[in-house]
């Protein structure tokens, strides 16, 4: 799992049936200081609570479509926490 | 599994399900030899390992699943030992 800052959502109307009701939002991926790390990623919504501004923690592959209550969508990142706070040493 | 070293911790209220209770580390993964490869991970913890620890990382869904004792659940990296000693020959 790595850090995300959500950056925007996306609409789709037409998508795969298995996708309706998911929640999309674009994830700036971030390294652990927090700084913009690779490319954006459209990524589910698991918490429901997500939205634009805030950390998060994101999961990948096959475990992002286990967030969702219908765990065989066909999600690769999903969100599954919203951060509070990291610390480091 | 993959080398580690817990570099902070991640505080997360709003969650999935599973991440209730768990404490999350955000480790570096380094080398066999120690050094930061520059990439890191969330992991949570299993055996009460702290920051400065090395640790071994688990980042495999179905793994996870098997010790959180869940069938479905969007969990991916584990905190699954901590590290006395590294011996390359």
């Amino acid at each position: 799992m790595k850090l995300g800052r959500v950056i925007g959502t996306v609409v789709a109307t037409e998508k795969t049936p298995d996708l309706e009701g998911v929640k999309f939002l674009i994830v700036q991926m971030l390294d652990k200081h927090q700084q913009p790390s690779g490319d954006p990623v459209v990524a589910a919504d698991g918490v429901y609570m997500a939205g634009p501004g805030e950390l998060v923690y994101v999961v990948g592959s096959r475990e992002a479509a286990q967030a969702m209550p219908n765990p065989f969508v066909p999600v690769d990142h999903a969100i599954v926490g919203i951060v509070d706070e990291v610390s480091l040493a | 599994m993959k080398i580690g070293r817990v570099a902070g911790t991640v505080v997360s209220t709003i969650s999935a399900p599973i991440f209730n209770g768990r404490k999350l580390l955000l480790c570096d993964i380094v080398t066999p030899q120690g050094e930061p490869t520059g990439d890191y991970t969330i992991a949570a913890d299993t055996i009460d390992a702290g920051v400065g620890d090395t640790v071994l990382i688990l980042d495999e869904g179905s793994s996870a699943r098997q010790i959180v004792g869940q069938t479905v659940a969007p969990i991916r990296a584990m905190v699954v030992g901590i590290v006395d000693e590294i011996d390359i020959g």
